[in-house]
């Protein structure tokens, strides 16, 4: 029955020489590349080995600190934002309501393309100064904003960007939602729970591994954010939307310190690991799995 | 109107174009412990909803203690509910689970406790107060259920198939503390069930539904003896009671002679009239036929073909083939235990003719067998 298993190991070969290449090779490589001065407008020039020169320059970097605090305003912004208001629209689509089947797409399909760099540059232009946004607020008698030239304002457009990509976690909200059974918000009803407290009461303790699921998928992605700086602001204005992954892109591919973006990437994957072990642990204190139904007995 | 007395005035309901209750009249007096019966989709679960407020009727009023609730917020109503997956929190405790009803109350920490403590002593569940749902067997976890209902005190106790989730030996233990559980605490219960041995040895009044309207209210045995209709003759019992379609051929003072496919049943006279010519369904339950005994007047002999032997230990039930009594379709007979039966084999049975029934064209009871079934006080 083992006999042929090359022509197993041919239908996974793809995926497996995909893997190898696209994810295993950059991640060992940048690894070592981390310990190097290698520069990429010289590629034949040898990678030299430098110890830990890279990660010293980075604790002294003022661009790095910069882009750090960036981070981690724009991720400890959005990830409880976004959450919510997934949650929310999820809870709004889970009333049973005629034609409900025609919302939860028309909610789902345009988030889903909101990590499109065309939802991107849209998104330039209708934060630009004579862009659609100032362009109602004058009409309701406002006053323009330069959206895209004033820090504060910059970091809310990428992370407004972010928000409108809920459709995912609204969908995994969604499916969690319908998993609580209808008994217990009746049983709750007959107890005199008001629907706000059932909410609190039932619905968001049964919800937590669903809750869970999201803020780390969340966590992740929100760390990685690159589209939305790169294409909306540039990272500007005064390097206000200059996110960690803008920063290792440019010092890899702008300015070809490939050693020093490789030590940034892995103090990138470094924190997103601290966060999700933070996550993990803490778990184990505020997320309810198991129902009460199962086994008959 | 007294505690715990519940009046059901007209009710209709509808789910859109489907009427899924017919317009139902009910008294249920306070301490009575009424069961609904009804085969699946006749609408009792959705009378239990009503009456509890999870759903609004569609017409009609609800009064309960002699207040009209039809409006009512179900916590409101003086009723508690046992569903049939339980319903429990999964995420809280026992303790926390049966006390969920007074703390939204508002009721003192202190009070919640002595009364969980209270109900849980009742129910032998003292020492799993602190668990989780999921760390509790189905029975336990029914009995944590009902706890939940006791120590808000209702008028009314609902149940909703409380016992369909368990296993039959469970089922049957579960059965007997409910009753128990009604006479303690004397209080009003209303009870859905599709299984007709807890509604048979549960209720004190039986509601029979079908396709959303009742089609007769009355003691278990009762219901046993004299069902008004072919539809609760056929539900009460089990097997079912056997039908003969036939034909009135003659009355005496003493007699109707039914013709039936191929015999002739003298039954005892009805107290209720039945013109010669009109056709009639006979009904004998499959305890009213016997082998063996000697003949009597009220005994009518039929000669059967046996087909399948089902052997349950303590009786048999045989499946006959009797052209006199039917042209398609077997009898199902219920003998003793050690009945010597063998499939192939002819058997002489005797019907009972005073437990025969008798229903009109329109499957209405005509009158009531003769018989009378002594029932100890």
């Amino acid at each position: 029955m083992y006999e042929n298993k090359t022509t197993g190991y041919l239908y996974i070969a793809p995926f497996l020489l995909g893997l190898a290449t696209f994810t295993l090779f950059p991640f060992l490589s940048s690894f070592l590349l981390s310990f190097s001065d290698y520069q990429l407008q010289d590629p034949v020039a040898q990678a030299n080995f430098t110890g830990l020169t890279n990660y010293r320059e980075m604790a002294a970097d003022a661009t790095f600190h910069n882009s750090l605090w960036v981070t981690f305003l724009y991720v400890f912004v959005t990830v409880p934002l976004k959450l919510a208001f997934a949650l929310f629209i999820a809870f709004v689509l889970n009333f049973k309501l005629r034609g409900i089947g025609f919302f939860r797409t028309a909610y789902y399909v345009p988030s889903i393309l909101g990590g499109s760099v065309a939802i991107a540059v849209l998104w330039r232009y209708v934060f630009a100064g004579d862009g659609l946004i100032n362009q109602v607020s004058i009409w309701l008698g406002g006053e323009p904003l330069n959206w895209l030239g004033e820090p504060g304002y910059a970091l809310f457009t990428i992370v407004l960007l972010r928000l409108w990509q809920f459709g995912s976690a609204m969908v995994v909200f969604l499916a969690g939602l319908q998993n609580i059974p209808t008994d217990l918000y009746e049983a709750a009803t007959i107890d005199g729970a008001s629907k706000w407290r059932i909410f609190f009461t039932i619905t968001l303790p049964l919800l937590t591994p669903v809750i869970f699921f999201n803020f780390i998928m969340q966590i992740v992605q929100a760390f990685q954010e690159f589209n939305g700086p790169y294409i909306i602001t540039g990272g500007g204005p005064l390097k206000s939307t200059y996110l960690l992954p803008l920063m290792i892109y440019e010092e890899a591919f702008k300015y070809f310190n490939v050693g020093y973006a490789s030590a940034l990437s892995w103090a990138l994957f470094v924190i997103i690991a601290i966060f999700t072990v933070i996550a993990f642990t803490s778990a184990k204190y505020w997320v309810f799995y198991g129902s009460e139904r199962g086994d008959k007995k | 109107m007294a505690r715990g007395e519940v009046q059901l005035r007209g009710i209709t309901k509808s789910f859109g174009a489907v009427d899924v209750i017919k317009g139902v009249d009910l008294n249920i007096a306070p301490g009575e412990l009424v069961v609904f019966v009804g085969p699946s989709g006749c609408g009792k679960s959705t009378l239990l909803r009503l009456i509890s407020g999870l759903e609004m009727p569609t017409g009609g009023s609800l009064h309960i203690g002699g207040r009209d609730v039809t409006l009512t917020h179900p916590a409101k109503r003086g009723i508690a509910m046992v569903f049939q997956s339980y319903a429990l929190y999964p995420h809280m405790s026992v303790a926390e689970n049966m006390g969920f009803g007074l703390k939204i109350a508002g009721v003192p920490k202190a009070e919640i406790q002595a009364k969980v403590a209270a109900a849980a002593e009742i129910l032998q569940l003292t020492h799993l107060l602190d668990r989780k749902p999921r760390a509790l067997s189905g029975g336990q976890r029914q009995r944590v259920a009902i706890g939940r209902c006791i120590v808000r005190q209702p008028e009314v106790f609902l149940f909703d198939e409380p016992l369909s989730n368990l296993d039959a030996a469970l089922r049957g233990q579960m059965r007997v503390e409910i009753a128990r559980l009604h006479a303690k605490l004397d209080a009003t219960m209303v009870y859905v069930t599709h299984d007709q041995v807890e509604a048979m040895t549960l209720a004190s009044k039986i509601v029979v539904l079908n396709a959303g309207k009742i089609e007769q209210i009355g003691a278990p045995i009762e219901l046993y003896r004299n069902p008004a209709n072919l539809f609760v003759a056929g539900f009460i019992g089990s097997p079912s009671m056997n039908f003969m379609k036939g034909k009135v051929v003659a009355t005496d003072e003493a007699h109707v002679a039914v013709r039936l496919a191929a015999g002739t049943l003298r039954l005892p006279r009805r107290n209720a009239a039945t013109a010669p010519g009109s056709s009639v369904t006979v009904g004998i339950r499959p305890e009213h036929f016997s082998i063996g005994e000697p003949d009597s007047d009220d005994i009518a002999f039929f000669e059967g073909e046996v087909e399948l032997v089902e052997r349950l230990g303590g009786e048999t039930l045989a499946h006959l083939r009797v052209p006199a009594l039917a042209e398609e379709g077997l009898t199902i007979v219920k003998l003793t235990g050690d009945a010597p039966l063998r499939i192939g084999s002819r058997l002489r049975i005797g019907v009972r003719l005073s437990h025969a029934h008798l229903f009109d064209a329109d499957g209405r009871a005509v009158g009531t067998p003769s018989a009378k079934i002594a029932v100890a006080a």
